[in-house]
């Protein structure tokens, strides 16, 4: 099989050998799960807009009652910088800085995803004590089916980033190591452009003067 | 640390980076100082969100339009167009079950 006509992206390069080759219909399969999850989130983002509206709130507590700018700002700077971050490891990957350079990149990356949970967790709890809880009206139903399906992408991608990190240390850097590490890649990047969905609808859209 | 396609692929993420993090600071800031309101700032902060996904697409998850084997950008855009007959169909129905109750 030629290399040289290999999808020109997200790939490891042509002197990985297998694992470039290998990453062709590996990435494009796990494309294929994003997308069915894109539509998870795109028809859970409809049934948000559905509700969110006065009739939808029932009279209950609101966005402006619940939502704190600050701490939704700083989750998204968390998220945007652990994309980059993922990307440094990325490289590192493709152009063989060693294990050391991935793992490093990889746990500046696990520890902004951890630290972008715990933010989270503290607004969740912030807003069941404003009341604003899923069985509220329907709003919050819709509010906490979204938000935190998100969360939950968050929480599986960093375990999923420390398997990945004690596979590198147990397997070494074999070519499904590789691969499995693009893929993750993938799914990071992806989670970090939901959100951009999220603090753009459900935040700013909440917040809105 | 000399190798020249590192470098320029680092600063392909970082150019990345500075326009996502300009697509975050405008809403933000338009909502935090309330410089705008109304529909205008809906749909501003609409346009701002898809011109920041089109970023992350194109410098994180390396889609383009060139011309490829992997065909990333169909699937993406097939799975839009079914995304959006089912969300846009949602919204529609349900605001008018909406205005005529």
């Amino acid at each position: 099989m030629s290399t040289s006509n290999l999808h020109p992206g997200l790939n490891l390069g042509d002197h990985h050998g297998e694992a470039h080759e290998g990453a062709e219909t590996i990435v494009f399969g796990f494309w294929i799960f994003l997308m069915s999850d894109l539509v998870i989130f795109g028809l859970v983002f409809a049934s948000y807009l559905t509700v969110a509206n006065p009739m939808g709130m029932a009279g209950g507590p609101g966005p402006e009652d619940a939502f704190d700018l600050a701490s939704i700002f700083a989750q998204t700077m968390i998220l945007l910088t652990s994309s980059l971050t993922f990307g440094f490891a990325t490289l590192a990957m493709r152009h063989e800085r060693g294990r050391a350079a991935i793992a490093r990149w990889l746990g500046v990356s696990l520890l902004l995803g951890l630290v972008f949970l715990s933010l989270e967790l503290r607004d969740f709890a912030h807003m069941i004590e404003a009341g604003a809880v899923p069985q509220h009206s329907g709003y919050w139903s819709a509010f906490w089916g979204l938000v935190p399906l998100h969360g939950l992408h968050v929480a599986v991608g960093c375990l999923w980033l420390m398997v990945m990190l004690a596979q590198m240390a147990t397997l070494g850097l074999i070519p499904v190591v590789k691969t499995r590490l693009l893929r993750l890649g993938l799914f990071w990047h992806f989670l970090d452009l939901i959100w951009v969905a999220i603090f753009s609808i459900v935040y700013l859209g909440g917040l809105m003067p | 640390m000399t190798d020249p396609d590192h470098s320029k692929e680092a600063r392909f993420y970082l150019a990345g980076f500075g326009l996502a993090l300009t697509l975050t600071l405008v809403p933000f800031a338009l909502v935090h100082w309330a410089l705008m309101e109304g529909r205008a700032l809906a749909i501003t902060i609409a346009v701002l969100a898809v011109a920041q996904i089109v970023v992350h697409l194109r410098f994180f998850l390396h889609i383009d339009l060139s011309r490829q084997k992997r065909e990333d950008l169909q699937l993406i855009l097939f799975t839009v167009l079914l995304l959006a007959i089912m969300a846009i169909g949602t919204l529609w129905i349900m605001g008018n079950l909406a205005t005529r109750m």
